[in-house]
């Protein structure tokens, strides 16, 4: 048996909380009512064998292996399709359900390999455990029969492969698909005999629609699906869990390892953000931690033109810290800073953010949130006074009206997609404000009621038009917001919505968006019971980003969607630890828990345990850098994994800005494109080698453990606190659950947090203190965290960034499910064979006009900046939009975005920016620098 | 002078020996020779035999003529057709007919006597009468009246209508259906078509009631491919009570709401078991379902449903028009009222013969099919279509009751009566129903998909002599296995006629073509 196989009951569990008492082979057992026959005996010890059942999936009835007697009844019922009933006598294990259990094995043997010893599964085969409990002796029929042993096998996925002739029929992988997938990429071809799985209609598994999220592989019984990396080096012989570092939904994992080698990561049933559930990435595209690019040694350098030198950790360091102190001898103390990463884990971004503010003794430190979610914290902590989503991902099982605004869950957050299209699935509502048509407007099964294309850059005023009609037509929770909210805000809120210029059928000339639409869609919001509004970074990437999160926390509030189960206000996070890093005090104005660098009192509490003065002035955020960098004021930066000269807006300006530094000091896996500007390497650590936690978008705090020691020899808190003794302030940790349990000190939405606490109750989500000392799924139930939800006047104010004659259409930017962000980790895996450029939507008619055809070369200009890719031409933009990926460096689409940002937060306008699209033939000027510039450094590694 | 009424079936059995070319010859005839008549396409009656059946109504009598040619009609006409003239064609009055006279038509009485698509001669013919009826009386006495009947699903499950209806009506839903089985596809069977065929209106009046009596608003009949003539039929029937106000909104201002989708199917046997039907109707493949939840609890999209057949539902409006005891009357025990036998094979006189239970299997052979076609001795008759039992010419005494046929390991079913002289070899007939098995399971349970080939092959030793005690034990054995382990009856009954032929004709394995002696 495999040792690290994780349980199945065999059937969902009931939703029922009514028990029973049955008898299971003459012994009592009490069982939730509703529970089948199957899982009853699991759940009670006994074990009755079964093929097609999981406990992930709805009881199908087909394998015939778990029949039962049932006193009374006639015949042999399957136990996982039959539900127990009061006073049921159940016999597991008669004379006669042991005949035919062996006679059905028995048929299923007539038509399978016997190859056991050299069969990937061999130790982990469902097919092979049954026969053996059912004591299969002999096949009567021979093998000379009509058979599928010739039968193909599927090898196209990356990943795993498809080996037919081990196939059951057992539908197991295309119910995964269909059910906790939801992608319907599977089904079983032909019928009788003939039946065979096939993934979309006759296709490979690459060509076919599978994203491959690993589901069916997880359900198959056999060796049909499997893990390339299973065939490759055999079964785990144990395992750990972890967290995957990929997005914010923060998958739990268990990682099956052969000594430090990990043979496969497997989706965590126990995952209270994932139940069990996967994606392409987190499932497969591990492999970047091994990959050969790591860079294992720390390096540095005098000049960035000059070749790297690899070190030890010591003399890195210490180059490091000797220039920052040069640095802020010779141009001040604010002339240095850091960046914390929203990929690592709380406890290394706490000491960088420490060090930032007791070793450089200022408040210069800023986070990746910054270019993305940081209108989230502002607009959300302001209007209801905590800065993160309100409810926990199972809650919209309980939604009636899903509205999804910017957001693209089946490409970014694709685990918490697949639940949400389990919802509607069930029959709840969805509305999707997007100007593209994404996945969840048209796919199997799913179809939303309204979607809203709006013209990028007009989500306020859809958001004032929607408000305008619940306001204007009756659908505001009167009793809600006089019991709940701050009542003059309200009324001000009111008079400012129910103005002219908000109605929808004004808000239809600004937004493309036909008003009658808009007020259907505000009518079915309006009117749900329970609604629900998730969004991405399609609302915060705005000049008006903050104004467009409080606009939906303000529709929220006024129709009582806040502090309940089903409802409330959900920012899907873009990165693992997005929402950590937040919290743990990476903004240039917070300490840790959003409290404010200014006020004396949390000043105070942090001096007296760090021991150090703290600046009470808030320090730079990212952009603010950049321009005091390029003003000769900013000139030492220590980047905590994080590619600013990818990610960041405006390529040209950031890359001025770091060009200009004495010393850039990168902490990364990898050279990435920042890298080109430092001065001093210092290697990081994968999640694989991560001692620590990550929260994820519902808050939940997730346990983050090695699966290996840290590869290039050294985890990353403990070179953050190396380099901070070197530049003078002592830390003196000696693992990381102290940091932790410093962080839970001064923090109280951490106070009941520990490591410890962690391993032991599996995942919280803050606050958890002593008021919540299991943490807080749901947030404002009765009141909301600042006293009264606060309304806020949402006034539209449309962005510099227009169109024009020379730059007539809007480019909106975005990623794709099987790459991730700058694509530093996925560009390193087998993904690509999905996506390995990034491609220019263009809308036919545009094209047309252009002279573009599918696949031509264009190049892509805005007032910022020039660079060519492929274009592809589809419906899925509406015509004067254009949409493209982030995902690969030499791509450079960041050279084009612009500068403008969220008038609160800096957040960067990357969803809007006034381009001109033309045929090319060649790269552009700044790609051609790129590519030398690559060449160039390529050449100075190899020289190390 | 009134022109003259010509009745030319336009029923599939008759339509393919020729009474589209008889009615187009009647129609050119009668033309060239100036006589004024009515040439009207009704259903067939069901004496298949004597297709095409014309008919001439001379003097409100119809006079009836058989196996008319279109070569025939020239002639026909020439003595006097029109004026009861005597021919070498003619029968009589068709009501002197013994093989018609003698059944108890209870459910097909208006097939053949009526135009099938005239509204006009359907409510001449009480049509509508036992909707009327039952508005007035109300669902729940519309159930009782199904309840007291004792009517049962004449699909081959025999489950008692009244109560499945009782159940879907005491479901929770909003919406609730009615789902017509209408997926004949068991072998030598063919009443669901003549039906269909003969008097549309009656089904869809009969799924009114239901929909009435059990709550819902929709209707669908699932129809198999193969019956394109009763498509066109049907459709064209369920236009016309569109458009006469008997299918839509607020019917005949009842208040009542129903409309009825035709729903064409792909070709597969195992469609015809319920929740297989119900999965293709709502566009998925037609694999079997597992029950419980029965199909009354959550059948089609989930919401209770009533699956009954064609039969089964057409006879429930005479149960309205003449009362539930007055149907309970007919039949034996718990065997009530008529069923629609259908005799097929080797047969001298095949074709419909309405009866009521209880009557044996030898009369419905001798006094209604007249023996084998061949002329040669009686071998088997497989009853209840390819999943029955093939019973011996010992057993031809047992009286067609559910309960009886159950007893000596056969069934009714849909009431197909195949009959095979002695000509036939039954280790043929075994290896057929594994066979048929093989090719028509769905193949969503182990032990028909993979038992029913395995089956074949093990006949197929047996045949040829290897090892013929072993596998036939193994045969045995794996009857066993798909009787018990099969989800639904499709694996579960296919045993059947195969045990009847090891019990029986086991002697055949030896003399079967191929077989090693």
């Amino acid at each position: 048996m495999n040792k690290v196989k994780q349980a199945d009951l065999g059937t969902p569990a009931a939703a029922s909380a009514a028990t029973i008492k049955i008898e299971i082979d003459g012994l009592p057992a009490t069982v939730k009512a509703g529970t089948s026959i199957l899982r009853a005996a699991r759940e009670s010890g006994v074990d009755v064998p079964s093929l097609c059942a999981s406990d992930s999936l709805k009881p199908f009835g087909s394998c015939r292996m778990c029949l039962v007697e049932v006193e009374g009844h006639n015949g042999y019922p399957a136990s996982c399709t039959t539900t127990v009933e009061a006073g049921m006598k159940i016999r597991t294990q008669t004379e006669a359900i042991a005949t035919l259990r062996r006679n059905v094995m028995e048929l299923y043997i007539s038509d399978h390999p016997l190859d056991c010893l050299t069969c990937s599964a061999n130790g982990d085969c469902e097919l092979q455990d049954v026969a053996g409990a059912v004591g299969l002796r002999e096949v009567r029929y021979g093998f000379d029969g009509e058979n599928h042993l010739d039968a193909e096998t599927d090898s196209s996925n990356p990943y795993f492969s498809f080996d037919a002739s081990k196939c059951i029929v057992c539908s197991r992988c295309v119910r995964a698909c269909d059910e906790v997938q939801g992608t319907f990429a599977l089904t079983i071809e032909g019928r009788g005999f003939e039946s065979k799985v096939s993934a979309s209609i006759g296709e490979t598994f690459l060509d076919s629609e599978c994203v491959s999220c690993g589901a069916c592989v997880d359900a198959c019984p056999t060796a049909t699906l499997m893990e390339k990396s299973i065939i490759d080096h055999g079964q785990p012989e144990h395992s750990v869990k972890t967290t995957c570092a990929y997005c914010g939904v923060g998958c739990s994992f268990v990682a099956e390892m052969k000594g430090d080698q990990v043979v496969r990561m497997t989706p965590d049933k126990d995952g209270q953000a994932n139940h069990g559930h996967s994606c392409v990435k987190g499932r497969f595209a591990w492999g970047y931690s091994t990959h050969r690019d790591r860079v294992m040694d720390p390096l540095i350098r005098d000049d960035i033109n000059g070749p790297w030198r690899k070190v030890g950790w010591d003399e890195a360091i210490q180059f490091a810290a000797k220039r920052f102190k040069e640095i802020q001898k010779q141009y001040g103390r604010k002339s240095i800073g850091g960046i914390t990463s929203s990929r690592c884990t709380n406890e290394e971004v706490f000491v960088v953010q420490k060090l930032v503010r007791a070793a450089m003794g200022n408040n210069n430190v800023d986070t990746c949130a910054r270019v993305c979610h940081s209108p989230t914290g502002y607009g959300l902590k302001t209007t209801l006074g905590t800065s993160a989503g309100t409810q926990p991902f199972d809650s919209v099982m309980d939604a009636d009206v899903i509205i999804v605004i910017g957001a693209n869950p089946t490409e970014g957050h694709p685990v918490f997609a697949s639940q949400m299209k389990r919802r509607l699935r069930e029959g709840a509502k969805l509305i999707v404000v997007d100007p593209r048509r994404i996945g969840l407007v048209r796919s199997p099964h799913i179809k939303a009621d309204y979607h809203l294309p709006l013209l990028p850059g007009t989500n306020v005023p859809i958001i004032n038009a929607l408000a305008h009609v619940v306001v204007s037509e009756g659908f505001v929770d009167e009793d809600y917001v006089r019991e709940r909210c701050d009542t003059e805000s309200f009324a001000a809120w009111k008079a400012m919505i129910l103005k002219p210029e908000n109605s929808p059928e004004e808000v239809e000339l600004i937004s493309g968006v036909p008003a009658a639409d808009i007020r259907a869609a505000a009518r079915l919001y309006g009117g749900a019971e329970n609604g629900a509004i998730y969004y991405g970074l399609g609302v915060t990437e705005h000049s008006q980003g903050s104004t467009m999160v409080m606009g939906m926390a303000n529709l929220a509030m006024a129709t009582g969607n806040i502090g309940f189960s089903g409802r409330g206000i959900n920012p899907l996070r873009g990165q693992n630890n997005v929402q950590g890093s937040c919290d743990m005090g990476s903004f240039p104005h917070e300490l840790p828990g959003y409290r404010p660098v200014q006020d004396d009192a949390v000043r105070g509490s942090f001096e007296k345990h760090w021991g150090v003065e703290i600046d009470p002035e808030p320090g730079f955020r990212i952009p603010n850098m950049f321009d005091e960098a390029c003003a000769g004021r900013y000139k030492g930066m220590y980047i905590q994994g994080e590619d600013l000269a990818q990610s960041d807006p405006n390529t040209l300006h950031v890359e001025a800005a770091l060009g200009s530094m004495e010393c850039v000091v990168v902490q990364d896996l990898f050279l990435n494109e920042t890298a080109k500007f430092a001065h001093v390497f210092l290697p990081g650590t994968s999640f694989l080698e991560k001692d620590g936690t990550f929260i994820n978008a519902e808050r939940r705090i997730n346990r983050v453990r090695p699966v290996m020691k840290a590869r290039q020899g050294k985890d990353e808190w403990m070179i953050t606190q190396e380099l901070a003794n070197a530049l003078g302030y002592p830390m003196k940790y000696n693992n990381a659950a102290e940091i932790m349990d410093e962080i839970a000190e001064l923090t109280p939405t951490f106070n009941n947090v520990s490591f410890e606490f962690l391993d032991r109750v599996g995942s919280v989500q803050w606050p958890c203190n002593e008021k919540a000392p299991l943490g807080t799924p749901i947030m404002h139930i009765e009141n909301f965290v600042r006293g009264k939800g606060l309304f806020v006047e949402t006034d539209y104010v449309p962005t510099e960034e227009r169109t024009n004659r020379k730059f007539p259409l809007l480019l909106t930017t975005g990623r794709i499910l099987s790459q991730y962000n700058v694509g530093a980790q996925t560009r390193r895996t087998d993904n690509m064979v999905w996506y390995n450029a990034d491609l220019l939507e263009v809308h036919p008619s545009d094209a047309e006009l252009r002279g573009i055809k599918e696949g031509d070369l264009v190049g892509l200009a805005s007032r910022k900046g020039e660079i060519t890719l492929t274009a592809t031409i589809t419906e899925r933009v509406q015509p004067g939009v254009v949409y493209t990926t982030f995902h690969n460096p030499e791509t450079g689409a960041n050279v084009v975005t612009t500068e403008h940002s969220d008038w609160a937060t800096d957040c960067p306008e990357y969803k809007v920016t006034a381009v001109q699209v033309a045929p090319a033939q060649h790269r552009s000027e700044w790609q051609h620098g790129f590519d030398e510039n690559a060449k160039r450094q390529g050449k100075i590694l190899e020289a190390t | 002078m009134t022109a003259t009424k010509i009745y030319v079936p336009r029923e599939t059995a008759a339509v393919s020996v020729g009474a589209d070319d008889v009615a187009i010859e009647i129609a050119r005839q009668a033309k060239e020779s100036g006589a004024r008549i009515e040439l009207i396409r009704n259903g067939s009656w069901g004496a298949t035999w004597l297709e095409p059946l014309v008919e001439v109504l001379v003097d409100d009598k119809r006079i009836a003529y058989g196996n008319v040619a279109a070569g025939d009609v020239a002639d026909m006409f020439a003595s006097g057709l029109l004026t009861d003239g005597d021919h070498e064609r003619r029968i009589g009055p068709i009501m002197d007919i013994d093989y018609l006279i003698n059944q108890d038509r209870w459910t097909f009485w208006r097939c053949g006597l009526i135009d099938p698509l005239s509204i006009e001669d359907f409510r001449a013919h009480k049509g509508f009468a036992a909707l009327e009826k039952a508005f007035e009386m109300g669902a729940d006495a519309v159930i009782e009246a199904v309840k007291t009947s004792g009517l049962r699903g004449r699909g081959g499950a025999g489950f008692p209508a009244g109560i499945k209806w009782q159940t879907v009506a005491g479901a929770e839903g909003d919406q609730k259906y009615i789902a017509c089985n209408a997926d004949e596809g068991d072998s030598g069977t063919f009443s669901d078509r003549i039906l269909m065929e003969g008097d549309p209106l009656g089904l869809i009046e009969s799924m009114l009631i239901a929909g009435f009596a059990v709550g819902a608003s929709r209707g669908y009949i699932y129809l198999r491919s193969e019956y394109p003539l009763a498509r066109l039929i049907l459709s064209r029937a369920i236009d016309l009570a569109r458009e006469t106000g008997w299918l839509g909104e607020n019917i005949q201002d009842s208040g009542f709401d129903f409309d009825i989708e035709l729903h064409i199917g792909a070709g597969s046997y195992v469609c015809g078991e319920e929740t297989a039907m119900l999965e293709s109707l709502e566009g998925k493949a037609g694999v079997v379902r597992f029950k419980p939840p029965l199909p009354a609890i959550s059948g089609l999209f989930g919401a209770p449903t009533v699956v009954n057949n064609v039969v089964t539902l057409a006879s429930v409006a005479n149960i309205i028009n003449l009362g539930g005891e007055k149907y309970a009357s007919f039949g034996v025990n718990r065997s009530t009222g008529t069923l629609a036998f259908q005799l097929a094979g080797n047969i001298k006189r095949g074709g419909l013969v309405e009866k009521a239970f209880g009557i044996t299997v030898r009369e419905l052979i001798d006094d209604w099919g007249g023996g084998t076609a061949s002329g040669r001795p009686l071998k088997a008759v497989q009853i209840g279509g390819p999943l029955g039992a093939y019973l011996t010419a010992d057993q031809l005494d047992t009286p067609l009751d559910y309960e009886a046929f159950t007893e000596i390991g056969a069934m009714i079913g849909h009431g197909g009566v195949v009959v095979f002289d002695d000509s036939a070899n039954m280790a043929h007939q075994a290896r057929f129903a594994m066979e048929f098995c093989a090719i028509e399971s769905c193949g969503k349970c182990t032990p028909c998909r993979i038992g029913s080939t395995r089956g074949v092959e093990v006949i197929d030793r047996m045949i040829a002599g290897v090892e013929r005690e072993q596998n036939y034990d193994l045969l045995v054995e794996l009857c066993a296995t798909m009787e018990d382990a099969s989800l639904c009856a499709m694996g579960g009954m296919t045993p059947y006629p195969v045990r009847s032929v090891l019990k029986y004709f086991a002697e055949d394995f030896a003399s079967a073509q191929g077989a090693d002696q």
